[in-house]
This record gives C-alpha cells, structure tokens and sequence, in this order.
C-alpha cells in the first residue's frame, strides 16, 4: 500500500461527497416534476411522449398498479430484447455480420439487461452488432436503471406522504427518471469520455500491422456512448468482453477514475434524494454515512489482501513488493483496482477493470460479500435506495422495540405487513444465491463448466450466482458460464433478484404511504444519527450477511488460510 | 393494600413445579405450531432422536455425541415451554384468588320492581336485566347498576383495596361488581352482564392467558422470527451441497445443530413468556387490561389527557392568601375569615381555618358565635354572627350585595385584589362584616406536589401532557403553567375532549386518557389508551381499554411505563438473540470444515477442544440462555425516562455489545467443562 493510493482513494470519495448535495437536490426537483433547466428543451418531448402514449400525467396509481406497470414495462423490454438478439442477423447495422444469438444465451442477455444486472455470458465484440448493443442493450441501460429509481421514488414518496392512496405514476416516474436524470449525464459523461480517447464510432474495426508485421483486426464501435450510461445506470456491461480493463473502454487513469465516479455519484446522490423529499436531509446523511464505512473498510482490505501478494509466489522467487498483479491492469494499479472493485460490487454496478477471480482470497472475498450483503452500499441505482430501507426497516424493528414504543420509521409504524413483505424481499438473496450455488455444486455437469480446482472452484461458482442475485453482473473469472445451465439458471437469478425483491418493496410502499405520518417526539426512535449508522452496519452484517458466512468459509475464507499455510489445490 | 396478591416469588415451588409439568403438556406440537421457531427446534429434535435411534440400532455413528445434542435441543424446547408455563402460573395463583370471591354466590332477586319481597336463586341463574336485592353483610351477586339505595362496599376482593367505597343510584358512582361486599345499607341492582362474562369472569380469563391473542407487535416479531429461521433453514440446507463439493459429509445432527443454534431460539422461546408478564405486571399494579394490543398501545402513546381535578390539582380549592383592604390589617382580616368559616365544614371552609391558624398564627376560638349562617345555594354565602358582628364570607357579587354597598364606594384596591386572583386563576372570596369590606381570600386549586416533575419525565420520554378542565381558560391557564403541563383544554365538554382526541389521532399520535363518567365514554372509546376507573360507571368500564381498581387517575403514568417496558423487554432480547449468533458461527464453521481444511482452525478462536465438543457446548450455550434469562423476561428491561436516544444507546450496549460477546465466554466455559469430563 503507498501513500499515493489512499491519496487517490480518499480523492475521489471526498468528491463524490461535493456532488452528492447539488445532485441530490437536482434529482429531487426534476423527480418531483419541479420545472428545471432542462424543462424548455426537455418538457415538450416529456408532454409529447405521454400524449402518444395516452398517460395522463397527473394521474396517480396505487402500489399494485405501480406496481404492474413497472412488471409489464419490463416484461415487454424483456421481449424486444429478446427478439433482437435471436433476429441480430437480419438486422441493420451489423457490419460483422454475426449471427443470432442462441435463445439460452439470448434468454441470458435480455434478463440480465432488462434486470439492471448486465451479466456478460457473450463477448459484447465477437457476439453482438452495434444494432444489438445500440438498440438492444443501451435502451435497456437507460430503462432498467430508470425502473431502479422509479422503484426507489415510489418507496421514497410513501414515507413522505401522510394516508396517502396512490404511490405515485410510473410511466411519469420513468419518463423523467430518463429524460432528466440519466440521458443529460450520460450526454455529459460520454463527451467527457471521447475526449479521453473512447472510441465513439459505427465502424466496425481497424486493421493494423504489429510490430512483427501481423495483421491485427482491432475491434470499435460506439463505445464511449455505452460506457457512460453502463456507469451512471450502475449497469455495468461492457461494449468488449473484459470490460473497463480493455484500454478502449478505460484507457487512462483519468478515464477509470471517471468512471468509478460516474457510477458511484448517481447512487449516492439519490440517498440524499430520499432524505430531501422525506424532509429530514440527515437521514440522508446517515445512509450515506453508512455505505462509506463498508466501501473504505472494503477498499482497506482488499488494498491491503492484494498489496501483501501471495506468500506461496513470493516463495518461488517472485517480488514481494509488487503484491499480487495478476489479473490487473498495470495502468491502474493496485489502488485504484481495489476501489473499482469495491464500488463496483457495493454498487451493483458489475463493470470490472481487473479480475477479481485472480485476487487473493481476502480480496475476492470482499466484492462477494459487498454483493451479497444485498447491493446497498449504496447498491445500484434506485435498487439500492429501497435495499437501504428494507435494512432501515429491519433496522428499526429490531432494535426500535428497545427504546419502549412500537418500531416507526420516519414516523411511518412497521407492523406486521410491513415486516412481511420486508422479510420475504430479504430472502430472496440466500434462496437464490445459496439454493443454485448448492445445486450447482453437486451436479456434474454444473461443476465442469468450473475452471480451478479446491475452494476457488466453490468461489466461482458461488461469485456467479451471487453477481446474478444481486443484480451485479460482474464475474469472478474462470466459470465457463455459457452453458444451457447457468444460462438459464443464472437467468432465474436474475429475475428473483430483481422482481421477487421489487414487488415486496412496493408493496411496503403501498402499505407505508397509506400510514399517518406521526409526528416525532423525545421518545421516538431517532434514524439519522451516528447511533443508527452503527447500528445499521450492524444489521446489514448479520441479517444480510450472516447467512452467507458458511458458504463464504468454503470458498474464499479458506482459500485466504490456505494461502497463508502455502496449502495449494 | 391489605389483602392485595403479593408478587409471587421466581423460585416459588407453588408455581414451578406445575410449570415443570406443563412445559412437557405444551411440547403438543400442535400447539407449538403457533410458535414457529420453537417448532423447528422440536422438529430438529425429533429428527436427531430418530437418527440416534437409529446409530444405537445398527451400532454405527458417535452415539454419544449425538444422543447428548438430541437431549440438549429437547431440553431447549422444554425451556421455552417452561418458561412460558411459569409466566402463566404467576398469572393462575391471582386468578386462583380471584375464583375464590365468586364461588358459590347466590342472589335474592326482588320478585318486583317496588316493595322488598324476594326469592333467592343461585347467581349463576340471573338474567340480564333482573334486579336484585343486595342487603349489609351479603355478597353483590353480579355486575350491574345500583338504582335504588346507597351503600358502603367493601371491593377489596377486586382493587385490594380495603377501605370501603360508596355506591349509591344515579350518578358516576352507580357501578357495582360481582363478588364484592355491601357493608352497610342494602342496595337495589339491575344486573347488566351475564353470569360468565362478569367483570371478575374476564379478569380471570385474561390473567389466566386463556383468552390470550398474539398482540400485534407480537404478530410482527413472529413473522421477522420466522423469516430468520427460514433464512437459516436455507443457509443450513444449502451448506450441505456446498460441503459436499468440497469433499464433506456432514451428518444431520451437525446440521440440526447447526440450525438450532442459529434461529433466534432464545427470543423465539420467550415471546411469549414476555407478553403474559406485561400483563400480569400490569394487574400487578391493579389495572386489568381488556386485551394485549391495550397494553403495547400504552407504551406508544404521546399524548396523556388528564384531568385536572383529582389527578394535577387535590380537586378542593384551598385558601392560600388573605389580602385585606386599606385600613385593614390582615390579622383583622385572618380573623374575621376564620370565624365566618369556623362553622364551616366545606373543604374550603377548612381550609381557610387552616391558613389562618396555621401560616398565619390566628388562635381559634369558638366562643361568642351567637348564630350560625350556613352556605346555600341562593345566598352563595355563609358566616357567622360573633358577638353582635354579621361576618359573612362567600362569592363576591352575593357579599356585596350583604353588605350593601354601592358601586362607588367598593374600595378600589378592593376590585384590583379580585381582578388579581381570578387572573393567576384562582377564586376570590370576599369577606364582609357588616356592611364593612375586609377584603378577599385567596382561594386557589392547589397542585399536588412533585407532579410537576412527573410531567417533566414525561416531557423526557417525549409525551405531551394535556390537561382537561370545566375551568374557564384563564383559570386553567394558571394552572397549567404551574403544574407544567403542555396544553390544556379549558371549558371542556365531553364532546370537546372527543374532538381533541380526533385531532390528535389525525396528527398520527396515540392519546392516552381516564375517566369514569358516563360522558366520558366516547372519549375513553376514542382514545387507543381508556383507563376507566374502578368506582366509575359501567358505561365508562365498558368503553375503556383498561379499568384501574386502585381508581387513581395518575395510574396513566405507571400504565405507560409498563407497556414500555414490555416493549423493551421484547427488543433487548431479540437483539440479544440475534447477536448471539456471530460467536456461534464461530463455535461451529470451524468444526464443522476443520477436518477437510485444517487451514480453518485459525477460525477457532475461542480454542474449543474438539470440533464435536464445540458444536455440542454452542448446543448447550443456546439450551441454558433460555432459562437464564426467564427471570429478566418476567420481569422486565428497567425503563428509565431518559428519552429514547439514551434508552437505546444504553440498551443497545447492554444487549447488542453483550449479545455479541457473552456466547464466546458462555461457550468456552461450556466447551471446558463438556472437555474435562469427557463428554465427547
């Protein structure tokens, strides 16, 4: 560990702490409707579009027919996709020229798209044409991550409103979550990233001569476009199979410092959205507050597990005090690997700049985890505000008892209803991850897609189903993963992760925007102080993460002993 | 308090050995289905026991290490069972007393409305609506309504309470209670509830937990409990796919230990035990509450209306200053007082004969009262005539009509005395003698001591004190800055106090109120916390959520506390319970794993002997936590007004930081000695 990369570290927390406040505020006046720069150039289209389609925007709907716009909205995303993908071939711009995408793999990519995951089971150069990405995969960026804040503003809206009937209007929700939220960013963003030297263009490749006189075929396309809606919608699917760590996607420090910026800034931004609209800014603060505290100790470790390398190498005579390069790209270094890693997992964002399959087990350990603990920290974009309060919720219920009235939140009363919905979104993450992880472990053909022996094989196979669950997307290395089975499975990941979790949430919307907002005393439980946070903290490990303790201890925990015993596999 | 129930002992074999018995009834599993964690615990047992069977019947496997975790997950079971047998029988030996007062009533029912003629027929026989005959010495044989007679009843059968309370016809004081004493005088009684459902008939129900539903609180927690066990379920089911790759067998009694361990058993087993004590604590305190959702809503109440006499004021207006006229001293004007009030026996008569011979130091003589001159409600004025002077003393419009005197000559330092204490809120009284004006005596409602703290405490547990009077406001004004309530409602009507609860409740806060009027019934209904008092109407009990048998209005404040506590008491130990799972994860992934990765000894970090005495101690930790903490599960967190920052700060340190780090010592201490007599 140097200096120079903690500098590097706390430099870009400390900024996206200076945006969280001005984006924050933004995203709480265009979401609330409130007339914006943008209105003039922007309002007519908004108006425009629910004119053609016929939505009256003041019009609102209660939790359930939020609730099945958003599913039917997606269902039909999930369609076109899916037909893009299996048509690819007779469609325009595919200069190519590739085929359509076996249905497994094509079932894979429009679940994984349509869910904000971005799980990559194809080579994005070698499997889709640019109308693919364009029309297929960049719309699903922008509209699965405007689902994700639709989500989170119909949760946030039920705490500050008092016996409310309706949660709000998705399609208005949606509609101005892209129109003014996302595509002004990604059009900022992406400038941004041409002028660091993304490729922004409709061809399809170059053709260079290497230094021994070889033709190369260098792939292009429009990438700096992709790359900046992948970050700010915490989407993480990359234009090129390794995604931010191929020099086109990522080519500087610069540009991977902008792009863990970019997709950090959105998600925490809208915490402080939450505390806005919810009238008490400092609860806004405080789940900022506690995301930071898992993101540095999580940065901390893995800088650290990955600065120490791998005794066993160093053994052999390699060079401790380069610690552990593998599967990193020298660009960026081991700082600023640790940090993509951990924002990226605690984010939900997926986007990977090295292999986190060839960190040491403590740092490969750290990102499973981050997933694992539930995509909150602060999770991907909307996702994770509504994660955040299911926890606040646990949070409050069971330690709210303790100070002798029955739990509220944000003067909203957690009864029995609420608790259901919360508990059955909460399960969904170890059902999912746990039950196909065990599957897959013990069915054979499941275990051969497995690319290392010993316990980094469980991790493989574990980081696959996490990332899905969790609506990641980023991938350990090393597991085959295109194969009917985890096609179709890590599909049904996706789909329990996103949608078994989302409908509970709306649900407790509804159920919370039909509470009397109480009014706060001495005596009620106070949510936005230091005490909380810690307490937060705390729930979030046990209850979301205990559970994956053992499974943890068979993969990455005891690859880190066994490294340190110089046991290998 | 005489003959009140005395707190039953934690250890009393009166109650644990019928609990011990009970706790083996209670492990029905159709019962214990109503309680899912504890459930589980059975199943896992059950499916351990039939794998040790097994082990002995084919002589394969550690018999003794799994027949010892087979026992021990019965024993946790049994120790939930138990713990709630013992709340109950706490419960049972007050109703056992309560029984005893209604056994074997009979009525003598009035054979018609007038006249005295009854027959006797058992209680057990009367209708609604039949009026008996209750005379000194006999027994009330029902609930009902006194119309006719007035007499004294002893209700120390019901309130503990020996000193005998009048009941009389008409009015708020008409209420009696089946089982309960007429001293003296007889009473006629129209009997209004059923035999079988009687005021004391629902007591015993309640105490006795027959009729116990799941609060909602309580239905809230179990489903948080269940989501845990079912989480757990997963985690535990799964761990045996992910073991077996990585060439693992684990037996299904580590597995079952495994899950028993980590479920929330300790809560899990005291829920219920947790809710019976808050009510018995409750009729601890002599209020009966109709059901547990009543007892939890008290502990989330912000609001308290109280009413001002009785409860913030002694309800008698009492003299506290004399304040003569010029030319008058105010030893003249003491005396003068005292004696228009010697012959007085009114509370404020009394207590202006007390402020003159007491702070003022006049001498009280009753020689050379030539007549007498008593309050009535035309004159509104009483005094005496001493020795040829007319001292009258009363309502100073009726004395200055006694004395006569015309607009113009009423001193004017006369006036600003009257103007004086009617705006600090009290009433003034003249005092004349003759057609001579003396002065006014300060009579003013006097706040009971150290009342004003208890609303400060409130104010710290952040609830609001309102106070209800039929005072104009600015009386009420005075008062309530000098007892140092939050608001108060002056001039209230019924429909007044109504309205203030709906406004309140609109706000999204929880008012809590007593009364025991028959106007105060759609208040006490309104309000989600209605004490009605014992000695009120029925129409009041009916209406309330709780009835206090002490009928102490300031009881409110003891009612909060204890469903604070009760809610307290259940969050300190789910987040002990919770807790605790970190250092049994600790305990058990190492041994469960060491054997295939011996690099996951370093895990180990308690240094527990052996993997299967580590598993078997976190087995046995979680078994006795449960019995070690029956007694704070019965008796509850201590609340403390401190505001809720503080309680949690506090609790959180206490049950949170102690929930993580007691298991390790607990299981160490455990694995020692399961290690040393080679129980394994």
């Amino acid at each position: 560990m140097s200096v120079i990369g903690w500098l590097q570290i706390s430099l870009l927390f400390l900024a996206v702490l200076v945006v969280v406040k001005p984006l924050g505020l933004y995203m709480a006046g265009v979401l609330s409707g409130e007339p914006n720069v943008l209105s003039p150039i922007l309002g007519p289209v908004e108006r425009g579009l629910y004119g053609a389609a016929g939505i009256d925007p003041t019009r609102e709907q209660g939790w359930l027919a939020y609730t099945l716009s958003m599913l039917a909205f997606s269902i039909a995303g999930f369609l076109l996709l899916f037909a893009i993908l299996r048509l690819q071939a007779w469609m325009p711009l595919n200069p190519q020229g590739f085929g359509n995408v076996p249905p497994d793999l094509a079932f894979n990519t429009a679940v994984s798209f349509v869910t904000n995951t971005n799980w990559q089971n194809y080579g994005g150069e070698t499997t889709l044409s640019h109308f693919s990405q364009m029309m297929g995969l960049t719309v699903q960026n922008f509209v699965s991550a405007a689902t994700g804040i639709s989500i989170a503003l119909a949760v946030t809206r039920s705490f500050a409103r008092s016996a409310a009937p309706t949660i709000g209007n998705f399609w208005v929700d949606l509609t101005r979550s892209t129109l003014y939220v996302l595509l002004p960013l990604a059009v900022l963003v992406a400038v941004a990233f041409v002028a660091m030297g993304l490729p922004q263009t409709f061809r399809a490749s170059v053709e260079a001569t290497t230094l021994e006189g070889v033709k190369q075929t260098i792939a292009l396309g429009p990438v700096a476009s992709q790359e900046a809606i992948k970050q700010l919608g915490t989407n993480g699917g990359g234009f090129f199979n390794v995604n931010a760590a191929h020099p086109f996607e990522n080519p500087t420090a610069l540009s991977n410092y902008l792009n863990i910026f970019a997709m950090l800034s959105v998600s925490a931004a809208l915490l402080y959205t939450f505390g806005q609209l919810v009238g008490n800014r400092r609860q806004g603060w405080a789940f900022i507050a506690v995301t930071y505290a898992f993101l540095i100790v999580g940065v901390g470790i893995v800088y650290w597990a990955e600065a120490q390398g791998n005794p066993i190498l160093s053994q052999l005579g390699l060079d401790p005090a380069l610690g552990n390069m593998e599967g990193k790209e020298v660009r960026f270094g081991q700082a600023m690997t640790a940090l993509y890693a951990t924002v990226t997992t605690g984010l939900s964002d997926g986007g990977v700049n090295g292999m986190h399959g060839s960190f040491t087990g403590l740092g490969g350990l750290v990102p499973m985890f981050l997933i694992q603990l539930g995509e909150v920290l602060p999770g991907g974009i909307g996702s994770g505000l509504y994660g955040m309060i299911v926890f606040a919720i646990l949070a409050v219920f069971v330690a709210g008892l303790m100070v002798g009235r029955t739990p509220e939140l944000l003067g909203k009363k957690i009864e029995a209803r609420e608790m259901k919905y919360a508990m059955l979104a909460v399960l969904i993450l170890p059902l999912s991850i746990l039950g196909f992880t065990a599957i897959s472990a013990v069915m054979p053909s499941a275990v051969a897609s497995v690319g290392t022996a010993g316990p980094h094989g469980l991790s493989e196979i574990l980081y696959a189903y996490t990332s899905a669950g969790g609506n990641n997307g980023s991938a350990f290395g090393g597991l085959s993963g295109n194969t009917l089975w985890y096609n179709t499975t890590l599909g049904f990941a996706m789909l329990l992760g996103r949608f078994a979790y989302a409908v509970p949430v709306l649900a407790i919307a509804g159920s919370i925007a039909a509470k009397t907002r109480a009014s706060t005393s001495k005596g009620t439980f106070p949510t936005d102080t230091p005490l909380f946070a810690g307490l937060l903290i705390g729930i979030i490990l046990i209850l979301g993460g205990l559970q994956f303790l053992p499974a943890l201890a068979l993969g990455p925990i005891v690859e880190h002993f066994a490294m340190l015993s110089g046991q290998t596999f | 308090m005489s003959n009140k129930p005395t707190t039953p002992n934690l250890v009393d074999p009166k109650i644990l050995f019928p609990a011990a018995k009970a706790a083996f009834v209670k492990l029905d599993p159709r019962q214990l289905v109503r309680n899912p964690v504890i459930f589980v615990t059975e199943a896992m047992a059950a499916l351990v026991t039939l794998f040790f069977v097994l082990d002995v019947a084919t002589g394969g496997g550690s018999r003794l290490f799994s027949g010892q975790i087979a026992a021990w997950l019965w024993f946790t079971v049994l120790f939930a069972t138990f713990a709630e047998a013992v709340a109950e029988g706490r419960g049972k030996a007050q109703a056992d007393f309560l029984r005893h007062t209604k056994s074997e009533l009979s009525a003598r029912k009035l054979v018609a409305p007038e006249g005295r003629e009854t027959k006797e027929i058992p209680a057990t026989m009367l209708k609604v609506g039949d009026l008996v005959l209750v005379q000194a010495g006999e027994l009330i044989p029902g609930d009902g309504e006194v119309v006719e007679g007035v007499a004294s009843v002893n209700e120390s059968a019901i309130t503990g309470e020996s000193a005998p309370v009048i009941r009389e016809a008409g009015g708020d004081r008409s209420a009696v209670t089946g089982g309960t004493e007429v001293l003296s005088d007889w009473v006629k009684v129209r009997i209004t509830t059923a035999p079988g459902s009687t005021f004391v008939d629902r007591m015993i129900a309640l105490i006795e937990g027959a009729q116990r539903q799941k609060t909602p609180n309580e239905i809230a927690l179990s489903i948080l409990l269940s989501g845990l066990t079912l989480i757990f379920l997963i985690a535990v089911v799964t761990l045996w796919g992910l073991a077996s790759y990585s060439a693992t067998v684990l037996s299904v009694t580590v597995l079952s230990a495994l899950l028993v361990t980590l479920i929330p058993t300790t809560i899990g087993g005291l829920l219920s035990a947790i809710g019976i004590a808050g009510m018995d604590r409750l009729v601890r305190f002599n209020v009966i509450a109709t059901s547990g959702r009543a007892v939890e809503a008290a502990g989330d109440v912000d609001t308290l209306l109280l009413d001002k006499t009785g409860t913030i004021t002694f309800g008698n207006r009492m003299a506290s200053d004399f304040l003569p006229v010029p030319g008058v001293t105010v030893e003249e004007l003491a005396d003068a007082a005292l004696l228009a009030s010697l012959a007085d026996e009114t509370p404020e008569g009394r207590s202006i004969v007390a402020l003159a011979t007491g702070e003022f130091g006049r001498g009280a003589s009753q020689t050379g009262i030539d007549a007498v001159v008593p309050f009535t409600a035309e004159t509104r004025l009483s005094g005496v005539d001493h020795r040829g002077r007319r001292l009258r003393k009363g309502a100073v419009d009726s004395v200055l009509r006694f004395a006569g005197l015309s607009d113009s000559k009423i001193p004017q330092e006369f006036r600003q005395a009257v103007d004086k204490v009617a705006r600090t809120g009290g009433t003034p009284l003249a005092v004349a003698d003759g057609n001579r004006l003396l002065g006014v005596v300060h009579l003013k409602d006097v706040v009971k001591p150290g009342i004003k703290e208890r609303f400060s405490e409130l104010r710290a547990m952040g609830i609001r004190t309102v106070m209800v009077t039929g005072d104009n406001p600015i009386t009420a004004a005075a008062i309530a800055s000098e007892a140092g309530v939050d608001d108060f409602l002056a001039e209230a009507t019924p429909e007044d106090k109504l309205a203030y609860i709906r406004k309140e409740q609109n706000g999204g806060r929880l008012i809590a109120m007593c009364g025991d009027g028959t106007n105060d019934a759609p208040a006490l209904a309104q309000a989600d916390v209605g004490v009605a008092m014992q000695t009120g109407t029925q129409a009041a009990r009916e209406a309330a959520n709780m009835v206090d048998l002490d009928s102490s209005p300031t009881k409110l404040i003891e009612i909060v506390e204890i469903g604070k506590q009760l809610l307290m008491t259940r969050g300190s130990l789910t987040t002990f319970s919770i807790a605790n799972d970190v250092a049994k994860y600790f305990a058990i992934i190492p041994a469960l794993f060491v054997t295939t990765y011996p690099a996951l000894g370093v895990l180990n970090i308690m240094g527990l002997a052996s993997p299967q005495s580590a598993i078997l101690s976190a087995v046995i930790f979680n078994a006795l936590i449960i019995v070690a903490l029956i007694p704070l599960a019965l008796k509850g967190v201590r609340y403390r007004p401190v505001g809720a920052a503080a309680l949690l700060r506090g609790n959180l340190l206490v049950y949170g930081l102690g929930g993580l780090v007691l298991p390790f010592a607990g299981i160490k201490l455990i694995d020692l000695a399961v290690s040393n007599l080679n129980l394994v």
